[in-house]
């Protein structure tokens, strides 16, 4: 009986080798599926016994921080001020409803991720993993300026500090009280409120952005070579585009004017008669070069921003501005299916401040360990050259008038210089329901703050009486 | 070195291994070394010389190893125990000591020749049965009757039967392997046994199915069915007997799946654990497989250290639910990683190697086979339960032996033991002094 008692031994090790490559497989060969594995809270978990990082406003002000609960899990608690920053800080509730905005962004800062070497020298030292700080760019003042001049209505101011690219106010309204979230009742009745307070209008609303649209197309216009701030175009209303009448602004009448003219009274007719002659596919080019057709590259969730650009409305999906289906004209003066962010029109703007060069839009400024030595300083950083410098200043030289004599004197500051464009999209005309924007920058000769404005269904409300004195008491602020 | 010095020198390592787990699991715990570590250890080795001592006196020439395997195996289930829960621990160590006092009586009952089994084989088998249909008086307990509540304490039959079963089955084919093997006929390519013969193997086969049927636990009955195959095998040493067996077995086992939605949804979830419909289901849904699965990939090669594994946080439900039962060993490669999973797998596949050893050794047939089924008994156990919550195989729940908490394994266990060594020391005396 011995022979078949081997070869029963011999099937024990074949199940038994069998079992050592089930456990393999499970810990070692598709671990890192399992770990990412939905389903699978472990890694959050594993994230909840680290001491998170804390958050502070550019000023150092606390804005998050974590306590341990009675699990022996950390939990976010954000403070009273972090209130005004609701939607760009975001929330960490890993473990409930998940992370957004800045806090799912700078996670892996924030549980003290640190590569392989530096984990195993931390693992054998005893070291017990800690949270790297993060200080970002937000100014807390200037962000309560905005809230208050937005004053409970829907819409979204952004200001960038041009050179740089700084962001250092991004206001949406309505906003959410971050702690509220803890408890996952509190986010499916914000998620479902009719104004929804839970999206981030600076970064996710796709507005159409009326006449600030016209500073894309003068940028094009001038350094493409075909047009200089003199040259003059006929003014007549209406004419017609793509087949359709196009009126000014209260059927006003032009003559032959030259385009700095145009921009300060935002001559519909003239602007649409440029980009029809620069041609679509020029007006793509200078579109793509501000960010258009693409999300920010700012420190933000890709899942809370929203590409610029011309969209299919039936399918939400975004069409080449170069496409046939496009009237170009239309979109030079801000109509069409156009869709921008504020953040996307405060980029507009910044990148004319900035001399024609656009700076990559962050939101935090440095991530700091538990000791205070800076772990990463975030640079700087050039996207890419829109216009050339003198075509910038030109650029400049035009929309300071339209601040100083044309529609945009509500923005205007005492002693610096202002440049901008104002905008108003009328969105149903027979109930004059309105979108009004200013974007702009100042001071002009040395831009300190570009920015962004506007609001959601101002009935009969124009950019210039609506959204210019927001952005002038929030560059006030940010100038002081 | 005679073989009991060997055994006490064997059994050194598993004491060191003892008192320094209960060592890092302290350290883990209160930073600190407590010297309730090396009582532990103390305490355990004190039992293990008490074991050796009755070893020495009543079966000097039995298998060496045997004994410190278990050690081994049993010590380090009470680390881990220990690292779950000080009062599963505390209560672990008393059913050793329970499980020693039945080694002790087994071995010294048994001691002048175990071979008096025989004579009581169908009060033994009978015996096995009616234990199996004990908890059929309770509830079930995930759509399975798997114990009985006698009092304080809750008794898992199935344990002690699958010992009665081997017992049964050794005496049984001892008597007729000849005839099966004489008188089989050849039809179709396949051997088949004589069919007034088979009349009894049916019956074997019958009960294990209508276990099956009456307490629905796939696992034991997968584990006793395993066996009986295992010794249909080494008697006869005909293939063609055990697939038709497998075939049988899996012409019930089908009959069941359709009409036991225990076992279909057992399955169910060893298909696609990760369905997020089969993981929310309160009942019979498939969290507990995930969720060992998703434990075992935190382990990685070389685990996370004791104490490391995310199993419950405050007095919420826990995340790995029976981590000291059936879920062990998944705790076990958390903690220990691929290593010390694989370093458990092999302790317990010495022991079958020990076992299969002592089952040649033997010189009569039912000694042999008597080896030979208890051995197998165990590795089937281990490959049930270690493939269930590897999602090798459907989960069933069965203890891992020696290693998870539970008192009616435990004792089992050591009778195994008991017998193993039994047989072996009249093997090797028989064997040195023939």
């Amino acid at each position: 009986m011995n022979a078949p008692i081997l070869k029963l031994f011999g099937l024990v090790l074949v199940l038994f080798a069998a079992l050592v490559g089930m456990t393999s497989y499970n810990s070692v060969i598709n671990a890192e599926e399992y770990r990412d594995n939905a389903l699978n809270k472990r890694p959050q978990i594993e994230q909840a016994q680290i001491k998170r990082g804390v958050i502070r406003a550019r000023d150092g002000s606390l804005l998050a921080r974590s306590v341990k609960d009675e699990d022996g899990l950390y939990q976010r608690r954000y403070s009273a001020r972090a209130r005004r920053f609701s939607h760009v800080l975001g929330y960490d509730y890993a473990l409930g409803i998940g992370r957004a905005g800045l806090e799912r962004e700078r996670n892996a800062a924030l549980v003290g991720e640190k590569d392989e070497v530096t984990s195993i020298v931390d693992d054998l030292s005893g070291e017990r993993r800690v949270g790297d700080n993060v200080v970002t760019n937000l100014d807390p003042r200037a962000q309560q300026v905005a809230l208050n001049a937005l004053d409970g209505r829907r819409g979204s101011v952004v200001a960038l500090e041009p050179a740089t690219g700084k962001v250092r106010v991004m206001a949406s309204t309505p906003g959410f009280d971050p702690n509220a979230l803890r408890r996952p009742a509190n986010y499916s009745r914000l998620s479902q409120a009719p104004n929804s307070p839970l999206f981030n209008r600076a970064t996710q609303a796709g507005y159409a952005p009326g006449s600030t649209m016209k500073v894309v197309t003068a940028a094009a216009a001038l350094d493409s070579g075909e047009f200089t701030p003199q040259s003059t175009v006929s003014g007549k209303s209406p004419i017609i585009v793509s087949g359709v009448p196009l009126k000014n602004f209260s059927d006003r009448q032009f003559g032959a004017i030259p385009l700095t003219t145009a921009l300060t009274n935002s001559v519909n007719t003239v602007w649409a008669q440029v980009a029809q002659r620069l041609g679509r596919n020029r007006m793509a080019q200078y579109m793509e070069r501000f960010g258009f057709g693409s999300d920010p590259p700012m420190d933000y969730p890709d899942a809370q921003m929203f590409a610029s650009g011309v969209y299919d409305l039936r399918r939400n999906a975004l069409i080449p501005a170069s496409s046939r289906r496009v009237d170009i004209g239309r979109v030079a003066i801000g109509q069409e299916r156009l869709r921008v962010t504020p953040l996307q029109m405060a980029m507009v703007a910044a990148t004319v401040a900035n001399g024609g060069v656009r700076m990559a839009p962050h939101i935090t400024s440095r991530i700091v360990d538990t000791d205070g030595r800076v772990v990463e300083r975030i640079e700087p950083k050039a996207s890419e050259r829109v216009m050339s410098a003198e075509s910038a200043g030109q650029l400049t030289q035009m929309m300071s008038d339209v601040v100083r004599e044309g529609t945009g004197t509500a923005a205007a500051l005492e002693g610096i210089e202002v440049a901008g464009k104002t905008g108003t999209a009328e969105l149903n005309i027979a109930r004059r329901i309105n979108q009004p924007w200013f974007v702009g920058f100042a001071p002009r000769s040395a831009p300190k703050v570009a920015i962004a404005v506007t609001l959601e269904n101002v009935i009969g409300g124009q950019g210039g009486v609506v959204a210019a004195p927001i952005a002038k008491q929030v560059m006030q602020e940010l100038l002081r | 070195m005679n073989a009991r010095n060997r055994e006490l020198f064997a059994l050194i390592p598993a004491s060191l291994l003892l008192t320094a787990g209960f060592a890092a699991v302290f350290i883990q715990r209160e930073n600190l070394l407590n010297d309730l570590s090396l009582t532990y250890g103390a305490i355990f080795l004190a039992l293990c010389l008490a074991a050796h001592l009755v070893l020495r006196m009543t079966l000097p020439d039995a298998d060496p190893y045997l004994f410190p395997l278990v050690a081994v195996l049993a010590c380090f289930g009470l680390v881990m125990l220990y690292r779950l829960d000080e009062e599963l621990a505390r209560e672990q160590a008393q059913w050793f000591v329970v499980g020693l006092i039945f080694f002790t009586v087994t071995i010294v009952a048994l001691r002048r020749d175990h071979r008096v089994l025989e004579r009581y084989r169908y009060v033994i088998a009978l015996g096995g049965i009616l234990l199996l249909l004990l908890p059929r008086l309770g509830n079930p307990v995930n759509g399975a009757y798997l114990s009985f509540d006698a009092g304080p304490i809750s008794f898992q039959p199935a344990e002690l039967a699958k010992i009665a079963i081997v017992i049964f089955l050794a005496s049984y084919l001892r008597d007729t392997r000849q005839v099966l093997v004489i008188g089989a006929r050849r039809f179709a390519g396949i051997t088949f046994p004589p069919l007034k013969h088979l009349g009894p193997l049916l019956a074997v086969w019958g009960t294990a199915m209508l276990l099956l049927f009456v307490i629905q636990d796939l696992g034991s009955s997968l584990m006793f069915f395993g066996g009986f195959l295992a010794l249909v095998y080494v008697a006869t040493n005909r293939i063609s007997f055990v697939l038709i067996g497998l075939g049988l077995f899996a012409l019930g086992a089908r009959a069941l799946y359709a009409i036991r939605p225990t076992i279909e949804s057992r399955v169910e979830a060893w298909l696609d654990p990760f369905d997020p419909d089969l993981f929310q289901r309160e009942v019979g849904g498939s969290y507990q497989v995930a969720q060992s699965i998703f434990s075992q990939a935190d382990g990685g090669f070389f685990g996370q250290g004791f104490g490391q594994a995310i199993i419950q946080l405050g007095d919420n439900p826990a995340i790995l639910p029976a981590a000291h039962t059936d879920f062990i060993y998944a705790v076990i490669t958390d903690e220990l990683g691929l290593l010390g999973a694989v370093a458990v797998l092999l302790v317990y596949l010495l022991i079958v190697e020990r076992g299969f050893k002592t089952a040649m050794l033997a010189t009569d047939s039912f000694s042999k086979l008597l080896a030979t089924g208890l051995t197998a008994v165990l590795a089937l156990q281990v490959f049930v339960i270690v493939g269930g919550v590897t999602k090798l195989i459907p989960l069933t729940g069965v203890t891992l032996p020696f290693i998870s908490y539970g008192g009616s394994s435990i004792v089992a266990n050591f009778i195994l033991l008991a017998l193993l060594l039994l047989v072996s020391d009249r093997a090797r005396r028989e064997a040195a002094h023939p």
